[in-house]
């Protein structure tokens, strides 16, 4: 008997401590850094008026249908956020008298949920730090849309065999030298494309020499662990719909875990030899009956 | 002396019996209909509630209730206390019922299922960040380790009554099977133990859009130690429900014994909950009365229910620990449905509510598992004990 108790509490002991390995095993995980090739888009609402330009120009470079469901009444385009026919949208911001436009579309995000979420990386972060989209390795699971904090990629719920629709930065123009279809139109020059790095630049210049101007930060250079595209508006970013202003990343938590637990796959193969040599030594026991 | 399992035998098609055969059939006309339509015309579901009904109730609380199995391994295999072993066969056979489910669940509710089987075959592909991929690929192996586990109950049978091939090849495979199976039921403690964490790391990933009291590096351990405890606690329901059902006399003092390990584990469960929660610093959300602040306490109160019904009637009698495991199993089922649902906000302007095909498909597929629950027991070796009255 008091064998049998002796074991039973190294056999506790030892699960205990296979048990408590996620929570303890936590390990420093190194902040991801862009690419040295990335590129990025920096938008600005003093400059937008909400022409709307780059949402025609993303349409038709992306041969997306209109979304008539809107308040068009069956008229003409007129999608009121991202959807399933939208990538890129303008929306327009009302609080006490002051206004102000902004541009929502993929953040490609620096260290992004959705690619950590991904089962077989149909999601990914591409050349230029661009995150892609695979279709032949999506399984339609829709994770990415869970854990995305800016609730950007979309499902096509009204398929029968939906994919996921998100801006992926205009990858083909990108790979034939061009820039975005968005930057592009853009007449008022409010939203630019170019390095990631020279646009930061930019993006400091003008609040520098404009004191005052603009809310004195760039959203996207440290908010969940930095967006690839970039911010600077005169109204506070809360307001615009940027609902998270932590610095941390999305990935940062679950990978740190997994990190610990998962590290060379040493746990779970040191589990199943603990379990497989407990159960060695116990064997026949089960057999027998009381 | 070894009480051996046995068929129950009786008539298969009652009244009861022909009520879960409706249920099954609607469920599953709903879901060839899913198909035809399309997952937007057929559920609640949204860009901001990607996940509902389907994940939250049949995969994350379903594979939890089919952790009787898992549960009852560690019991026997593990703390070695061998006399549980008559609780096992049943067991895994829940959990492999209710595994296979979860399964069929997942498909119906993927959009690009055709694309299901790259899932394990295109290793190279693997994000091993993904904490969905691990759930997947455990959960298949897992179903697969249950069947096994549990083909001695058939082998046992066909080898003796079987038709002609059958009985050959089941005479020839037991033995195999049996001189493996340690390494199997090995395999089939370390799946769960894997997946049933991951499915607590897979919420990690919503981030900020998951409330802070359910938020934390803790998660696949609390999910981990509810698994347990709902494992426990439906065993025992399952046990003392069978023998109403089928008129066996249950195995009182091990029943009595598992629910005490749940209605403690619920204990732990909460003492483990509150230190993070005041470690991390956001116990203080817990005293606010929104939504949250309730469906908090409301599952901490049902977690320690099951130790107070306990102290304050030490004298068990079936209905006691009936209601017990049940509560357990509830209060397990609310926490997982609430960090997948309830504590997910993904920003104002969305809401979820299931609709009604997806609400009968749910329901026709845990029918159909009833079913198959009541069809194998009556006709092979799984229940072991004698009948009331013997
Ligand atoms: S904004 Fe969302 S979809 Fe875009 S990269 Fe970041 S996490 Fe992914
Ligand atoms: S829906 Fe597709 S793209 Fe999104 S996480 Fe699932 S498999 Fe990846
Ligand atoms: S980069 Fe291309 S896909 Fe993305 S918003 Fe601009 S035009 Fe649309």
């Amino acid at each position: 008997m008091s064998t049998d108790r002796r074991g039973f509490f190294k056999n506790i002991a030892a699960a205990a401590t296979l048990a408590v390995l996620p929570a303890t095993a936590a390990e420093a995980r190194e902040k991801k850094v862009p690419p040295s090739d990335a590129v990025g888009m920096l938008y600005d609402t003093t400059l937008c008026i909400g022409c709307k330009a780059c949402v025609v120009a993303c349409k038709e470079a992306n041969s997306m249908p209109a979304d008539i469901d809107g308040y068009g009444q069956g008229l003409y385009d007129s999608p009121d956020s991202l959807n399933q026919y939208t990538k890129n949208i303008i929306q327009l911001y009302r609080d006490a008298g002051e206004e102000s436009f902004v541009k929502k579309q993929c953040m490609h995000c620096i260290d992004p949920a959705c690619v950590g979420a991904c089962m077989l990386g149909a999601l990914q972060k591409g050349k230029y730090g661009v995150v892609t989209y695979d279709v032949s390795k999506c399984v339609g699971c829709r994770y990415c849309e869970t854990v995305c904090p800016f609730n950007v990629p979309k499902f096509q719920w009204a398929k029968v065999a939906p994919k996921i629709v998100k801006c992926e930065f205009c990858k083909e123009r990108l790979a034939a030298g061009k820039e975005p279809a968005c930057t592009e139109v853009c007449p008022r020059k409010a939203v630019i494309f170019g390095s990631y790095a020279d646009l930061l630049d930019e993006a400091h210049r003008r609040l520098k020499n404009n004191p005052g101007r603009y809310v004195p930060k760039v959203y996207g250079e440290h908010e969940l662990g930095g967006t690839q595209v970039l911010y600077l508006s005169h109204f506070e970013f809360e307001k615009l719909g940027f609902r998270f202003q932590q610095d941390e990343s999305v990935p940062h938590l679950q990978q740190s875990v997994n990190h610990g637990v998962y590290k060379g796959f040493i746990g779970p193969v040191a589990l199943y030899a603990l379990l497989g040599a407990v159960m060695f030594r116990n064997r026949g026991n089960s057999e027998k009956e009381s | 002396m070894r009480t051996q399992a046995q068929p129950i035998g009786g008539p298969l098609l009652t009244r009861g019996y022909i009520v879960l055969l409706t249920l099954a059939a609607i469920g599953i006309l709903l879901i060839l209909w899913r198909f035809a339509v399309g997952l937007g015309a057929s559920t609640g579901l949204s860009d901001g509630y990607p996940l509902g009904l389907w994940i939250a109730l049949d995969v994350v609380t379903g594979t939890a209730l089919a952790c009787g199995g898992y549960a009852v391994a560690l019991v026997v295999y593990i703390f070695n206390k061998g006399k549980y072993h008559p609780l096992i066969r049943p067991a895994i056979l829940t959990s492999a019922l209710g595994y296979t489910i979860a399964g069929a669940s997942v498909a119906v509710d993927l959009g690009r299922p055709w694309n299901m089987w790259k899932i394990p075959t295109y290793f190279w592909s693997w994000n091993l960040n993904s904490s969905l991929l691990e759930v997947a690929l455990c959960i298949m192996a897992y179903v697969f380790v249950l069947w096994i586990e549990l083909s001695p109950a058939f082998m046992e049978k066909w080898s003796v009554d079987g038709p002609p091939r059958l009985q050959r090849v089941s005479q020839r495979l037991l033995p195999i099977v049996n001189k493996a199976l340690i390494w199997i039921i090995a395999l089939g403690m370390l799946l769960p133990t894997m997946h049933q964490s991951s499915l607590g790391s897979l919420m990690m990933l919503a981030g900020p859009k998951l409330h802070p009291l359910w938020l934390t590096g803790w998660l696949p351990l609390l999910f981990l130690m509810t698994c347990l405890a709902m494992g426990y606690a439906i065993v025992v329901f399952e046990s003392v429900f069978s023998s109403a059902a089928f008129g066996r006399r249950p195995e009182m003092p091990m029943l009595i014994n598992l629910q005490k390990i749940a209605a403690w584990g619920g204990l732990v469960f909460i003492a483990a909950r509150l230190a993070d929660l005041a470690y991390s610093g956001n116990l203080h959300y817990a005293g606010r009365l929104d939504l949250y602040g309730t469906m908090f306490w409301i599952e901490n109160v049902l977690w320690i229910l099951p130790l107070v019904m306990m102290l304050a009637f030490p004298r068990p009698t079936l209905g006691s620990i009936f209601r017990g495991a049940m509560v357990v199993a509830l209060a397990g089922a609310l926490y997982r449905f609430d960090t997948y649902l309830v504590a997910f906000n993904p920003g104002p302007g969305w809401h979820y509510f299931p609709s009604v095909p997806e609400m009968f498909i749910s329901i026709g597929l845990i029918a159909l598992e009833l079913a198959a629950y009541v069809a194998i027991v009556k006709r092979f070796p799984i229940l072991a004990g004698r009948t009331l009255g013997a």
